[in-house]
């Protein structure tokens, strides 16, 4: 590459072509669809495993599936705070805006309390990740290495969001339709994406 | 652009999850064959997804073949899964 690309960026294309805001957005899409696979293969794997099982344990029973029901209600509830967080950063309001970040991340912070406790309970009852007293082991190992995987990316998305919520505080960021708000939407890609997660999660390992 | 559409209603959005949700926990307890009960939950799953793709991730509001890229993981998943049904049965 030669010095001039290296020192002026506008050099490379400016507009990405399937998002006009910016290179970023498309980046985090991507991601996105590549986290989807892994995912998507977790689950896929579970469901092979589970097939293939003959004593695999009723999870809506074993696991109880109230609390987590309360972890998925949680988290529709902390999307919803992100895209009125986004909105008010268009909308160059500031207060609503910090408002509205800190109250997605304190969402995020109740979820993983919430696992956090779940998994304590059920470590308790026995279920371990290379065995339980209901059944097949891989129900321990599989719901162990799923949810723990999701609780990562939450882990993540809350420390991210945390970040935004630090840049929207600055008063020397300009909010409105400019880069505060691309990243900020950027950020809501992944939360929201989190929150998607959850909800295969839910149905596949709790409900199912 | 992001100012090119007016905001989806997003409580509206927030409602129907909700709503959702609470239909599908009561599926499970439906004196139903569980063959249906698994295809209801799927499907259930399934336009949750697609309601917090559509109007929080604002897809529907994208380029389309924005949304081409999102949905590969989803078309990958289910070749996955003809691949992998040999092994099931």
């Amino acid at each position: 590459m030669s010095e001039a690309a290296v020192m002026h960026p506008a050099v490379e294309p400016a507009e990405s072509p399937l998002t006009p805001e910016s290179w970023g957005k498309l980046g985090m899409w991507v991601f996105l669809a590549g986290d989807a696979m892994s995912f998507g293969c977790l689950l896929v794997g579970y469901g092979l495993l589970r097939s293939a099982s003959s004593n695999w344990p009723v999870p809506a029973t074993t696991l109880g599936i109230n609390l987590t029901a309360f972890m998925t209600f949680l988290l529709i509830c902390s999307s919803v705070t992100m895209v009125k967080g986004l909105e008010a950063v268009k909308h160059n309001d500031r207060g609503a805006a910090k408002m509205y970040l800190l109250l997605t991340a304190l969402g995020g912070l109740g979820f993983l309390g919430l696992q956090a406790y779940e998994w304590t309970n059920l470590i308790h009852e026995g279920l371990k990740i290379y065995g339980n007293p209901w059944g097949s082991s891989l129900f321990g190992t599989t719901f162990f290495v799923i949810t723990g995987f999701h609780g990562m990316h939450v882990t993540g998305g809350v420390i991210y969001l945390l970040v935004m919520l630090s840049i929207v505080s600055k008063p020397s960021t300009a909010l409105g339709l400019g880069w505060a708000y691309n990243v900020v939407e950027i950020s809501g890609l992944y939360w929201h994406f989190v929150d998607l997660i959850w909800i295969m999660v839910f149905t596949f390992v709790y409900l199912l | 652009m992001a100012d090119a559409h007016a905001s989806p209603n997003y409580w509206m959005i927030w409602l129907y999850l909700f709503i959702l949700t609470v239909v599908e926990i009561s599926v499970i307890y439906m004196p139903i064959a569980k063959i249906i009960i698994a295809i209801l939950l799927v499907t259930l799953a399934c336009y949750k997804a697609f309601l917090v793709a559509m109007y929080f991730m604002h897809l529907k509001f994208e380029r389309r073949t924005l949304g081409i890229i999102a949905l590969t993981p989803f078309v990958l998943c289910v070749f996955l899964i003809l691949m992998l049904l040999p092994d099931i049965s």
